[in-house]
């Protein structure tokens, strides 16, 4: 029975979406009760596995492998550790919310735009179960499709503009992706003889040195693109203002989390050596990021781009935590995955239920709404605290791991992206004051309805979870242990057996010194391997 | 007891959430009964918790409480943990016990606020706050408190909202105390990696094995901690927040920004004084810092005529003092001036509110005076609160600041340039705040008659709290008399056991020139209090006797009165060379590198491709005879390469 959790909670949405095709267009309670009733039992699902799944165990759980075309290697190969279990549950819990947070706003192709929204989902959580390199790529590739029709199609102005960038960046990575994928499937078979594509396999294949620069590098600019690195984000921004509120807090919430897991997963397990090698220069543009992200969010007059800057500065704050290459780092930037998605999903849904009421996201048109929208403000701060990283609030716990790791790893990259911290509430604390204090200046904004009772549903299960994780984010903080620990001793068995010298990790900056050791040590391995 | 202890803080958060969540559902009297009772109780457990620690021999006294595992990834372990010893006893009684005073206060002050729920409800979550700061028993949980009382103060502050200049000084207020925080996690990294625990127990037992003492590492750490407390308690040069908090509700410029938050980087010193003592250079600039800010702001307080403004630069010179103290290792002077500091200056204000509540709010002395028949219990009790702070022997304020300026004087960290700097200071704090009293209280009634006919002296709940003050600002000096006085100095006895070095120090200093030392104390003494009396003269002099001579020394100093009045351009300063700048580069970052470089680089590149498309898609054109010609030179070039190529 354990074997078919996976594949049901993968799929579910899927079949929902195969039900919905059958429900004629028009009947828009009917599309919208089956959607929400398919995103809530999904949810289920993934509370009843989070439920099952052993916090203690290492290494993979769930696991179900089974031969889908023999002949080529490739595996139907699902499995969870701690890290894909919290971000699937995040998907499932801002799926739900997100069907909710649509009811009223879509009123053009109400099919299918929920058709598209449960593909999505089975998409997302499908690249979180894959343990088979090429169901990754399908499941990844897959996503790309309902996003695509997501802003092209129930976008703002710019939306075509939007979701073609959008797409071309990720298929420009995904490409490169592509190509490495199949020269480590073929690199694979000369180690082994046999074909496959079976990430716990390869895993444990020793590469040589300059192979690993290379396919480290062309997964990475995938990932990086997806997550969004400095300098690949260019395409976020305009992905966020033009996407629907939905769509922006499912690509805030759960698309970005897929460029960060993806190094968790693929990179660092994989090309060890090459993680070492490149940690400096990623740390580096990761404080880019976060300072980069962080100023020009300052300046910005849109809401929303305002917060989707502030994303680049927050993802800045993962990938640092991620490539600090401690436990404190790695465990700090997943937990720092799920608050974001929580954190910015909300935000999101925030600018949303103004957009929804004034029909504008310019900060200048706001002011005052605190009197008008009590409610309101009240939720739009906490969110707002939450993403400053406030103490007993979830971004703290996760900012704080970050930084300590970071500071760990390097002392510079410590105090830089501790400036961060500064920024953040530079431009959080100015745009909301410009949004919600002062007086009522815009005559238009006199009368707006305070929070409904469904705008407050959607709103309270994520206003929960912030104070949950910010004050006892054990439960969670236990299950990425041992998946983090899992990850690092990968990173950490390459540095040490492989180069026969046992130093830490963390002090291996230089990128020369390493390669002719690690080739020599490798030279040997191989030879002792065939 | 000591089970309980999770309820002094608890307490009022309870308060908080009952007040919070049924905003604008409860009747007044509900909302005031919640928030001052939750107040109340846990000022109960507060004082029964200190007896209880009082009965623990003297070197035993703590009592730990540990509720659960709040963060833990690998080594790093860190608890929901709350640790009362005498130190923090000490807080906990400032804080519930003065918190208490003014949230009963507050009833009045707040009776006709729209926003009654919102505003007590702040309060609570303050109280919370501000006790788990002083009680947590390691770093990271006393920086939730530390952040947290940021985040109240940010509110508070900012909650007449509507108000452009208020909702500006909230945000001043929390991002300048960011600033801060921002050295104190650096200050905590250090400590972290270098001891493996945030606990202070641990970090205190472990630190002198671990750090070279005097050492680079442990002196960056400290300071790094001390950027940290110059934010939250308003220090060079990062005091620019707290004169403009002033736009909050005073009970809170009371509460938070006088008696109890604003002190807060206090207390982190002394807490952490094993560091410190660790850490000589660091402590010479906490003591620099202190001195400075001191003089600094007493010398802005001069010319201030809001009344408000006055005392909050009185409260950052004498933030500097206590920093002045623990930079000269008497932390416990810097806490007992932090207790008697807390009863005067939360009465000051708490009076100050009385005047403006019997001004309608009006604030600008210049527009007041003679209002000594009209509010006599608000004038006396100031008046007591004013002898307090200018350290008329006596009163509670003349113990603990004659101690600090004995200390850094004598101390082994001292100079006596530093108790020059204090001694001075004493001397403008007296001027200041007579004058302050004799532009309020005494001359002619300078107010318009609207004004002037709804003057009224302050209701119950209102004076009540100002004569419980009062009385502590007398005698709560008491339990920290000076050894010369032939008493024992109870408070320092008390708070021996958490500190490092500086008692045992300070007796053998003493020891080693009981004699010279003893006729030293006592003429400093009576030099300071001679220079206080000359400046309560030059004080009633010109704002009483001859107020033409104010009149014309302004004139002749109006140069050096600009430049106080706008409190040495530093806000500007600092407009000009951190705030616009950044918006500048900013901006730059946005418009030129986003959207021209980056962008227009990948635009570029999707346009180039466009461009060669549409240059190759020419060749297809469909005409059957340009084909053909293709066709030929496709023909005569294939030719020619094997013709060519055999050779």
């Amino acid at each position: 029975m354990e074997d078919l959790f996976l594949t049901i909670v993968t799929f579910f949405p899927l079949l929902g979406a195969v039900v919905l095709l059958f429900v004629p267009a028009n009947q828009h309670s009917t599309i919208k009760g089956t959607s929400l009733i398919v995103a809530f039992v999904t949810m289920l699902f993934s509370f009843w596995i989070y439920n099952r799944f052993d916090p203690v165990a290492s290494g993979m759980q769930f696991e179900v492998n089974l031969p889908w075309v023999q002949s080529l290697g490739i595996d139907y190969h699902l499995g969870i550790d701690g890290i894909s279990l919290l971000l699937i549950v995040l998907t499932t819990v801002l799926t739900v919310l997100c069907v909710i947070a649509a009811w009223h706003s879509v009123t053009e192709g109400v099919k299918g735009f929920f058709i598209s929204m449960l593909l999505l989902t089975t998409g997302m959580i499908g690249v979180f179960v894959s343990l088979d390199l090429f169901l990754f790529y399908v499941f990844w590739e897959v996503m790309l499709v309902p996003m695509y029709f997501l802003i092209g199609v129930w976008g703002g102005p710019r939306r075509v503009y939007a979701a073609i960038k959008f797409v071309l960046f990720t298929m420009f990575g995904s490409l490169l992706m592509l190509v490495a994928l199949l020269y480590v499937y073929f690199e694979y078979q000369a180690f082994a003889g046999e074909y496959t594509f079976d990430l716990l396999k390869i895993m444990n294949m020793p590469l040589a040195y300059h192979p690993q620069l290379w396919l480290f590098g062309a997964f990475a600019l995938a990932f990086a693109i997806k997550v969004p690195l400095f300098p690949f984000h260019t395409w976020l921004p305009d992905a966020h203002v033009q996407a629907p509120t939905v769509g922006s807090v499912i690509l805030a919430g759960v698309l970005l989390k897929m460029g960060t897991y993806g190094f968790l997963r693929i990179c660092m397990p994989l090309f060890p050596d090459a993680t070492i090698a490149y940690m400096p220069y990623i740390c580096i543009l990761a404080i880019i990021a976060i300072i980069y992200g962080a100023l020009v969010s300052m300046v910005q007059r849109d809401v929303k781009s305002l917060v989707a800057f502030s994303s680049v500065s927050h993802m800045g704050f993962v990938m640092l935590g991620m490539f600090s290459l401690n436990l404190q780092g790695v465990e700090g930037a997943v937990l720092q995955m799920i608050n974001h998605g929580i954190s910015t999903g909300a935000l999101f849904l925030i600018v949303g239920m103004i957009y929804e009421r004034r029909h504008t996201r310019m900060i200048e048109d706001f002011g005052g709404l605190a009197k008008v929208m009590p409610v309101f403000a009240t939720f739009f701060m906490i969110v707002t605290l939450s993403s400053i990283g406030l103490p007993f609030t979830n971004g703290f716990v996760g900012e704080f791991l970050i930084l300590l790791g970071a500071f760990k790893a390097n002392t510079w990259y410590g105090v830089l992206a501790s400036s961060g911290v500064i920024l953040a509430a530079c431009y959080m604390l100015w745009m909301y004051q410009r949004v919600v204090y002062g007086k009522v200046t815009n005559p238009k904004n006199q009368n707006l309805k305070d929070l409904s009772a469904r705008e407050r549903l959607v709103l309270i299960p994520l206003v929960v979870l912030i104070f949950w994780i910010g004050i006892y984010p054990s439960p969670f903080l236990n299950r990425i242990e041992p998946a983090a620990k899992q990850v690092l001793s990968h990173v950490g068995k390459a540095s040490t057996v492989q180069l026969n010298e046992s130093y830490e990790i963390v002090d291996v900056p230089v990128l020369g010194a390493s390669s002719d050791d690690a080739e020599a040590a490798l030279a040997e391995l191989e030879g002792a391997g065939r | 007891m000591a089970e309980y202890l999770f309820l002094v803080p608890l307490l009022p958060l309870i308060g908080f959430l009952i007040n919070g969540l049924l905003i604008g559902r409860l009747p007044r009297s509900v909302v005031s009964a919640v928030a001052c009772g939750s107040v109340g109780l846990s000022l109960i457990v507060a004082i029964m918790l200190f007896f209880d620690l009082k009965a623990l021999p003297a070197d035993a006294r703590l009592i730990e409480q540990t509720l659960f595992t709040w963060i833990s990834a690998d080594i790093l372990h860190v608890n929901l943990a709350f640790m009362l010893d005498p130190l923090s006893a000490i807080m906990i009684l400032v804080v519930t016990g003065v918190g208490f005073l003014i949230h009963v206060y507050s009833v009045g002050y707040m009776a006709h606020d729209k926003c009654f729920g919102r505003y007590f409800a702040y309060l609570n979550l303050f109280t919370f706050s501000m006790l788990v700061l002083v009680l947590a028993d390691n770093f990271l949980l006393m920086f939730v408190g530390w952040e947290g009382v940021g985040l109240c103060s940010y509110l508070l502050i900012g909650f007449w909202y509507e108000k452009q200049s208020a909702s500006d000084a909230g945000k001043k207020a929390f991002i300048v105390n960011r600033i801060g925080d921002f050295g104190f996690l650096i200050g905590m990294f250090i400590i972290f990696w270098h001891v493996g625990s945030l606990d202070f127990a641990t970090v205190s037992q472990n630190a002198p094995m671990v750090f070279a003492a005097g050492g680079t590492v442990i002196t960056v750490a400290c300071l790094c901690l001390f950027v940290g407390a110059t934010g939250k308690s308003a220090q060079i040069p990062l005091y620019v927040w707290l004169p403009d908090a002033m736009e909050g509700p005073t009970p809170v410029s009371a509460l938070i920004h006088a008696a109890t938050m604003v002190t807060a980087g206090v207390y982190m010193i002394a807490r952490t004084n094993v560091l410190y003592m660790m850490a000589p250079d660091a402590l010479m600039v906490v003591a620099i810092v202190g001195a400075a800010t001191a003089l600094f702001a007493a010398t802005i307080g001069l010319a201030q005529n809001d009344i408000k403004r006055v005392l909050a630069y009185s409260t950052v010179s004498q933030l500097g003092y206590m920093f002045l103290a623990c930079g000269v290792a008497a932390f416990s002077a810097g806490i007992f001036h932090l207790m008697t500091h807390a009863f005067f200056k939360a009465l000051l204000f708490l009076g100050a509110g009385s005047v403006i509540h019997a001004m309608s709010d009006k604030q600008d002395m210049r527009e007041m005076g003679g209002l000594k028949k009209h509010l006599p219990i608000t004038f006396m009790t100031m008046l007591i609160a004013t002898l307090a702070i200018s350290g008329i022997p006596g009163f509670s304020g003349f113990f603990s600041k004659d101690e600090i300026l004995w200390k850094s004087f004598s101390s082994s960290h001292g100079h006596v340039a530093l108790w020059v700097l204090g001694f001075i200071t004493a001397g403008l704090t007296a001027f200041y705040m007579f004058r302050l009293i004799y532009l309020t209280f005494y001359g002619e009634e300078r107010m318009d008659a609207e004004t002037k006919k709804h003057i009224h002296e302050s209701p119950r709940t209102m004076t009540v709290p100002l004569m419980i003050l009062a009385v502590l600002s007398v005698i709560g000096g008491l339990v920290g008399m000076p050894h010369i006085f032939g008493a024992t100095n109870y408070f320092e006895e008390w708070l021996h056991p958490v500190m490092a070095g500086p008692p045992q120090e300070a007796a053998t200093h003493a020891l080693a020139s009981a004699g010279a030392n003893t006729s030293m104390e006592w003429i400093l003494m009576f030099a300071s209090v001679a220079l206080v009396l000359m400046a309560i003269y030059l004080a009633w002099y010109l704002y009483r006797k001859n107020t033409a001579a104010a009149g014309s020394l302004a004139d002749k100093l109006s140069g050096a009165r600009t430049t106080l009045a706008n409190k040495y351009y530093v806000d500007e300063f600092y407009g000009a060379v951190v705030i616009r700048p950044l918006i500048v580069f900013s901006l730059f970052l946005w418009k030129i590198v986003d959207v021209i470089i980056i962008d227009g680089f990948l635009n570029g590149l999707a346009s180039l491709w466009h461009d060669i498309s549409n240059a190759l898609r020419h060749a297809q054109s469909g005409r059957v005879r340009s084909y053909a010609t293709m066709f030929v030179f496709g023909v005569i070039l294939v030719v020619a390469y094997f013709v060519l190529g055999s050779n």
